[in-house]
C-alpha cells in the first residue's frame, strides 16, 4: 500500500516552531543555574594562595559579575558561533567534553529504545489479539513486574548475577578499550548488554501495556470488520489495518517519554559507570562547573525537542488526517 | 425446486457473557434466491445484524459461537469452514456493507488503496491495475472525478459519498450476494434515497442478490421482493412484499406496518402514530413460547406454552403464530 506523503510545508512549520521553544528552554535553564547556589570560583575563594585582586580580575574577565541577562546574551551569541563555553574544572571546551560523552549515551539509549520497541510491539499486539489468553496474562504479569522494578535495583541484580557470580560481563563501562577490529566491537557489545537490557526492559514493559490497549481500541473498530469482510486474511487485517493505526499513539508516547528515558539513563549510567553525558552532568554539578552543566542540559533539551519533531513528522506520515490541516 | 443461493436453516448464534448465554439469533430460517432482494426487518436488538454477520462469519468467537444450524451457500455449509476457506468467499462471492459509513473505512489509507486491496487479491492484478479498477468502480457508483478521488482519504468524503465508496468496494469483485446491514440508517433522507437507488441500479447491472437489513418498512416496500420479519432472535413471518403489506398475519408485523407514518392520515384527524407497547424481551432467558406474547394484544394461554412453528398460510407466506 502506498504511504501518505508528509508535505514539505508541514516539516518546515514544525522546524520553525523549534526555534522559539529552544530559546525559551535556554532562558529557563540559564536563569535556574544563575539562581542556584554555588559558584565556580568557590575553590579560588578559599585558596589563600590566590590574592583577592587576581580573583576579582578573573571574575571580571569571565564576566561573572555581569547581570544575568548580559551573561545570557554573551552565552547565546557565543553558542550561535559554535562556542559552548569552557569548563572551569577540566580546562577543556564544553563542546569537546560533550562530544566525548554524547555518542556513548546516544548508543545506549538508542539501543535500549530499539530493544524496548522490538519487544513491546510484537508482545503487545499478540496479547491484544488474544485478550485474556494465557499469553496475554503472562505478558501482562511480566510487564507489571518490569515497570514496577526501578532500574537501579534491576541493574544491581544483573551486576550481581552476570558480573560477580558468573563473571560473564564487565560491570564497569570502559571508553578506553585497547583491542582493535572485531575484538573492539565485541568488548563494546559485552559492556553495553547490561545497561541496554536494564533500560530497554524497563521501557519495554511500560510500552507493552500501552501497545496492547491501543491495539485493543482499534481492533473493535468498524473498519477492522470491513477489512475482515474483504477476505484478505487475519494476518493482513492485523498488520495492515490494526497495527498501523494503533501505532500512532505509541509513536507519541515513545517520543514524549524521551526526557524520562534521559533521566533514567543518568541513573543507569551511574550504576554501570557508563561515561555518558549523564555522568558528566552529575560530576560537573558536584564541581559547580556551570558552563558544562548548562551545555549538557541544553544538549538534552535539544535532543528532547528533536525527538518531538521526529514524532510530529512520523505522526503526520502515519495519519493523513493531520498533515493536511 | 431450484436450490436457493443462500439458505440459512435453524441458525443459532449465541454469545457468552458474564451473565449467561445471550441468544441473539435463536433458530433463524431464511433463504435468498439468485438475483432477488430480501428484506430483513425487525427492531433494534432482534438479531438482524448478528444473522448478517454470521453469514460471513464476522462474529468474534469467543464470545460468540454457532450453537446450531446451517448456513448453506449454494448448497455448501459455511459453518464448518476454516477462516482461510471463508476468505475465498468473502468479498468475492458474498460482500457486506455496514450501517456506519463514517467509521467503516480505514482513515489511514486512500479509498483507492482500500478498494484496490480487494481487487488485487481476488482478481490477481497488480497494484496499478487494481487502482485503475478502483477508479472504474468509483465511476460506477457516480463519484465525480474518480481518477482524482481514488487518491483521497476517507475523511475527504461525506457520509453519503463514503457509503458509495463502500458499495464500490463491495461490488468490486462482482459478488453473487450483497449483504447491506442498514446501509442508509446513518444518512439523511435525500441521501438515503440516492443510495437505495444506486443499490438498485447496481443490482440490475451485476445481477446479484441483496439481503437488505433495515428497520424502515418504507424502504422494504420500495426495494424488496420478499421480506423476513425477525423478532427477538426468531423469524416471525416471511412473505412476498405484496402479501406482507396486504395481508400481514403476525401481530408484530401488523404493529410494524401500522407504525409507518403516512401522509394521507394523521395530522387532520389527529390520529396518533401507533407504537407497539413494551420492549424486546431479555435474550438471556427468553420466555418459553412465543417471544412476542408479552406485548401481543391477542396473547392467549397457549402462546406462552411452546414456540409455535412456522406455518404456511399462503404460497411462500409463513408465519409463526397460533392465530
Amino acid at each position: 500500500m502506498q504511504v501518505h506523503r508528509v508535505s514539505r510545508q508541514y516539516v518546515i512549520r514544525k522546524l520553525l516552531i523549534m526555534i522559539p521553544s529552544l530559546l525559551g528552554i535556554s532562558v529557563v535553564l540559564f536563569s535556574l543555574l544563575a539562581l542556584a547556589p554555588g559558584d565556580p570560583f568557590d575553590e579560588l575563594a578559599t585558596n589563600p594562595a590566590v590574592p583577592p585582586e587576581v580573583r576579582a580580575a578573573l571574575r571580571a574577565k569571565f564576566g561573572l559579575d555581569d547581570p544575568v541577562w548580559m551573561r545570557y546574551w554573551h552565552w547565546l551569541i557565543a553558542l550561535l558561533q559554535g562556542d559552548w563555553g569552557f569548563s572551569f574544572v577540566s580546562r577543556m571546551d564544553v563542546s569537546t567534553l560533550i562530544m566525548q560523552r554524547l555518542p556513548v549515551t546516544l548508543i545506549v539509549i538508542g539501543a535500549s529504545q530499539i530493544l524496548a520497541i522490538a519487544i513491546a510491539i510484537p508482545v503487545g499486539v499478540l496479547a491484544a489479539t488474544r485478550p485474556y489468553s494465557l499469553f496475554d496474562q503472562v505478558a501482562n504479569t511480566f510487564a507489571f513486574i518490569g515497570f514496577s522494578l526501578p532500574t537501579f535495583f534491576t541493574g544491581l541484580v544483573l551486576i550481581l548475577v552476570f558480573s560477580i557470580q558468573l563473571d560473564w560481563l564487565p560491570f564497569v563501562y570502559r571508553a578506553d578499550i585497547a583491542a582493535t577490529g572485531w575484538a573492539f566491537y565485541w568488548e563494546h557489545i559485552k559492556q553495553s548488554i547490561m545497561p541496554v537490557t536494564v533500560l530497554g526492559l524497563f521501557q519495554g514493559a511500560a510500552l507493552v501495556r500501552f501497545v496492547r490497549s491501543s491495539v485493543l481500541d482499534v481492533i473493535r473498530l468498524d473498519y477492522v470488520t470491513t477489512a475482515r469482510s474483504k477476505g484478505i486474511g487475519e494476518r493482513k487485517v492485523i498488520t495492515r489495518h490494526v497495527v498501523r493505526t494503533a501505532l500512532i499513539p505509541v509513536v507519541t508516547l515513545v517520543a514524549l517519554q524521551m526526557p524520562i528515558v534521559f533521566s533514567g539513563a543518568i541513573v543507569t549510567e551511574q550504576i554501570f559507570r557508563v561515561p555518558g553525558i549523564g555522568s558528566l552532568l552529575i560530576s560537573s554539578m558536584l564541581a559547580n562547573d556551570t558552563p558544562v552543566v548548562m551545555g549538557v542540559t541544553f544538549v538534552s533539551a535539544c535532543l528532547v525537542v528533536i525527538f518531538n519533531l521526529i514524532a510530529d513528522i512520523l505522526y503526520g506520515w502515519l495519519d493523513p488526517r493531520i498533515a493536511f490541516r | 425446486m431450484v436450490e436457493p443461493l443462500l439458505d440459512i436453516r435453524g441458525l443459532k448464534t449465541w454469545f457468552k457473557t458474564d451473565d449467561g448465554m445471550v441468544r441473539a439469533v435463536d433458530g433463524v430460517d431464511l433463504h435468498i434466491d439468485r438475483g432477488e432482494t430480501l428484506g430483513v426487518v425487525g427492531e433494534s436488538g432482534c438479531g438482524k445484524t448478528v444473522t448478517a454477520r454470521s453469514v460471513l462469519k464476522l462474529i468474534d468467537m469467543p464470545p460468540g459461537r454457532f450453537e446450531a444450524g446451517q448456513i448453506l451457500w449454494q448448497g455448501r455449509d459455511l459453518i464448518p469452514l476454516s477462516m482461510d476457506e471463508m476468505d475465498k468467499i468473502r468479498a468475492k462471492e458474498i460482500a457486506i456493507i455496514f450501517q456506519e459509513p463514517m467509521t467503516s473505512l480505514n482513515p489511514v489509507y486512500t479509498v483507492g488503496d482500500q478498494i484496490a486491496e480487494v481487487i488485487a487479491l481476488h482478481q490477481k492484478l497488480s497494484r496499478k491495475q487494481a487502482i485503475a479498477g478502483a477508479a472504474e468502480m468509483l465511476r460506477l457508483v457516480n463519484i465525480p472525478n474518480p481518477e482524482r478521488r481514488v487518491h483521497d482519504y476517507p475523511h475527504q468524503f461525506s457520509g453519503g459519498m463514503r457509503q458509495r465508496v463502500m458499495i464500490a468496494m463491495a461490488l468490486s469483485c462482482q459478488p453473487k450476494l450483497l449483504i447491506a446491514d442498514e446501509p442508509t440508517t446513518a444518512l439523511d433522507v435525500t441521501i438515503q434515497a440516492q443510495i437505495l437507488e444506486l443499490m438498485q441500479e447496481m443490482k440490475e447491472r451485476f445481477g446479484m442478490a441483496i439481503m437488505l437489513i433495515t428497520h424502515a418498512m418504507g424502504v422494504v416496500a420500495e426495494t424488496c421482493q420478499r421480506v423476513t420479519v425477525m423478532y427477538a432472535g426468531n423469524v416471525v413471518e416471511e412473505a412476498s412484499v405484496e402479501a406482507l403489506f396486504g395481508d400481514p398475519r403476525h401481530p408484530y408485523t401488523q404493529g410494524l406496518i401500522r407504525s409507518i407514518p403516512r401522509v394521507d392520515r394523521s395530522a387532520e384527524k389527529k390520529q396518533r402514530l401507533e407504537a407497539i407497547a413494551g420492549t424486546v424481551p431479555n435474550l438471556l432467558e427468553p420466555p418459553p413460547g412465543c417471544r412476542f406474547a408479552a406485548r401481543c394484544k391477542f396473547a392467549m394461554d397457549v402462546c406462552t406454552q411452546g414456540l409455535p412453528p412456522l406455518k404456511e398460510v399462503g404460497p411462500g407466506h409463513y408465519v409463526r403464530c397460533v392465530l
